[in-house]
């Protein structure tokens, strides 16, 4: 495990803002920490780069505690937190000389990044006059500058444009599939993190509801077949005599849980047949953004 | 911004009193070499040392904090594998180092206007006599008071994010330190901002109180005294207190 927390509970105040959280992230993995704004993802993020003092609980990073070796692991992460902290009145490349000089990495690192994140063109720009996708991205060369094995990013994707999103994403994946990384990333958004992440840990209230594979979540999601019909609540009712458990009725569509192909051909012909008038049905998967907002409400 | 502050202020006020004593050069030249030293880094000194320097100090402090509040990038230096001391001590050494070469300046400044004067006008008599070591050892005398202020104003920019909190503290606690050391309250050697005006005035009574042979005047320059050993302690426990409060503080 790359990072292995047990019972982690954070206090502001009278307010607990996380409680016994247990995280576990697998090496190699893309973990998305999902959850509403103000579930208490930047605080535990805050917690894992010793940010905030641990109250009670314990961190572990690469198999050793954090507290106790904060230096020796730091050096072993590059984080991103909220929006990027960049000198706006020194240039791109200044702000990534800078750390490099910081952290005595080799000038020649500089250019790299630059190019990894498409900013070459724009690094004797000054970050005052950069969008927010190019800070972001600046912000992202920052954290991969020391070339760190854990990256951790609080909500990278904040306002970035869908192409920003979508190149961020394949970076990120890149970096985990070709250098071997372990990347953390938070987000209240799971429709971004789904098609990169491998495992996903959702959050709510400070409290850790579902920690998993991105197949494990997808099994919790159950199929629905999808019934389009011209009297939707007649027919529903007309199935429910007939022993089919119906999920849901609206205007347009009824819901039916998914058993077997089998059982919608049944479904087909019984209404067919009793003239009630279909004019399409089909399997549909539970979008997991509605599994994500079920799992987040239910606690 | 707090470099330049640091360049320009000196640059500026020796200019000034570099034109006064210009345009006035008339009245000012039957007097002896010393005494125009003395009468040209006095105006200088004066002004510096009761409100300019620590106004001064209350800025660099705020500048070299402000930087990473502006940019927000507390959180991320504190998040890169560097010791928290390295980051603290780092930030306060470059303010030390931003006073002590604005304080150097003057010396240069004061030294160099002066030998300019006396060659742009020759009757005034600044050639006659040489103020170097004289000058030195007061604005080493001055640096040493303001350090007091300056851990303390060091460690407010430190935790405020505003310029207000700090710019209004220093503000207040400068003019409250002028009025006490005015006034020679007993206890004015206590309060780190009247230091600097104090480390000026026992210069003053350090001219006055030993006329030389010959009718010269003899000045000698108690670089430790009292207000000075107060200055350096409360940067020191300060600046220790600072330290503590960064390792304990949360980063927001």
């Amino acid at each position: 495990m790359v990072i292995s927390t047990k019972d982690l509970t954070f206090t502001f105040g009278e307010q607990k803002v996380v409680k016994s959280l247990s995280l576990q992230v697998p090496e190699g993995s893309i973990y998305g920490f999902l959850g509403p704004n103000g579930a208490g993802k930047t605080t535990t993020i805050k917690l894992l780069l010793n940010l905030l003092k641990t109250q009670e609980g314990s961190i572990f990073v690469f198999e050793k505690e954090l507290q106790s070796n904060r230096i020796e692991i730091l050096s072993q992460i590059g984080s991103l937190i909220e929006q990027p902290a960049i000198y706006l009145h020194l240039t791109g490349k200044e702000n990534l000389l800078n750390r490099a000089l910081l952290l005595q990495i080799p000038a020649n690192r500089v250019d790299e990044m630059l190019s990894l994140v498409h900013l070459t063109d724009a690094a004797h720009k000054k970050a005052g006059q950069y969008s927010l996708g190019m800070k972001q991205r600046l912000g992202i060369a920052l954290a991969l500058l020391s070339n760190p094995k854990l990256l951790i990013l609080d909500e990278p994707t904040n306002g970035l444009d869908p192409n920003g999103i979508i190149e961020i994403r394949e970076l990120l994946i890149k970096l985990v599939k070709e250098h071997q990384k372990t990347v953390f990333i938070s987000s209240h958004l799971l429709g971004e993190i789904e098609r990169m992440a491998t495992h996903v840990g959702i959050i709510n209230h400070g409290e850790l509801l579902f920690q998993g594979s991105i197949k494990e979540l997808e099994a919790l999601s159950q199929s629905l077949v999808q019934i389009e019909a011209e009297n939707t609540v007649d027919a529903a009712n007309f199935l429910k005599r007939n022993n089919f458990a119906v999920a849901d009725v609206n205007d347009q569509y009824i819901y039916v849980p998914f058993a077997s192909k089998q059982q919608m051909g049944e479904i087909n012909n019984l209404l067919n047949q009793n003239s009630y008038t279909i004019y399409s049905i089909n399997k549909q998967h539970k979008d997991l953004e509605k599994l994500f907002l079920a799992i987040t409400q239910n606690a | 911004m707090g470099f330049w502050s640091a360049v320009l202020l000196p640059l500026l006020l020796c200019l000034l009193v570099f034109v006064g004593f210009y345009s006035k050069s008339g009245q000012l030249s039957h007097q002896p070499g010393m005494v125009l030293w003395i009468q040209f880094s006095a105006v200088i000194l004066g002004s510096m040392g009761s409100l300019i320097l620590p106004m001064l100090i209350v800025f660099i402090a705020y500048s070299v904090n402000s930087i990473e509040h502006k940019a927000d990038t507390w959180k991320t230096l504190f998040s890169l594998p560097i010791s928290k001391f390295s980051v603290y001590a780092a930030k306060y050494l470059y303010a030390f180092f931003l006073v002590f070469l604005c304080l150097t300046l003057f010396v240069l400044f004061t030294l160099g206007l002066g030998n300019l004067l006396s060659v742009l006008k020759p009757e005034l008599k600044f050639n006659e006599y040489s103020i170097m070591g004289l000058l030195t050892q007061v604005y080493f005398k001055l640096f040493l008071s303001a350090l007091g202020i300056l851990s303390i104003q060091f460690l407010l920019s430190l935790l405020f994010r505003d310029f207000l909190k700090p710019m209004g503290i220093g503000f207040v606690a400068t003019i409250t330190g002028v009025i006490l050391a005015a006034n020679n309250w007993k206890y004015d050697y206590l309060f780190p901002y009247s230091h600097p005006m104090l480390a000026i005035k026992t210069m003053e009574e350090g001219v006055k109180k030993v006329p030389g042979p010959g009718g010269t005047l003899q000045i000698t320059i108690d670089i430790f005294s009292r207000e000075i050993f107060i200055s350096l302690a409360i940067a020191l426990v300060i600046f220790a207190i600072g330290y503590v409060i960064v390792l304990k503080k949360s980063v927001k």
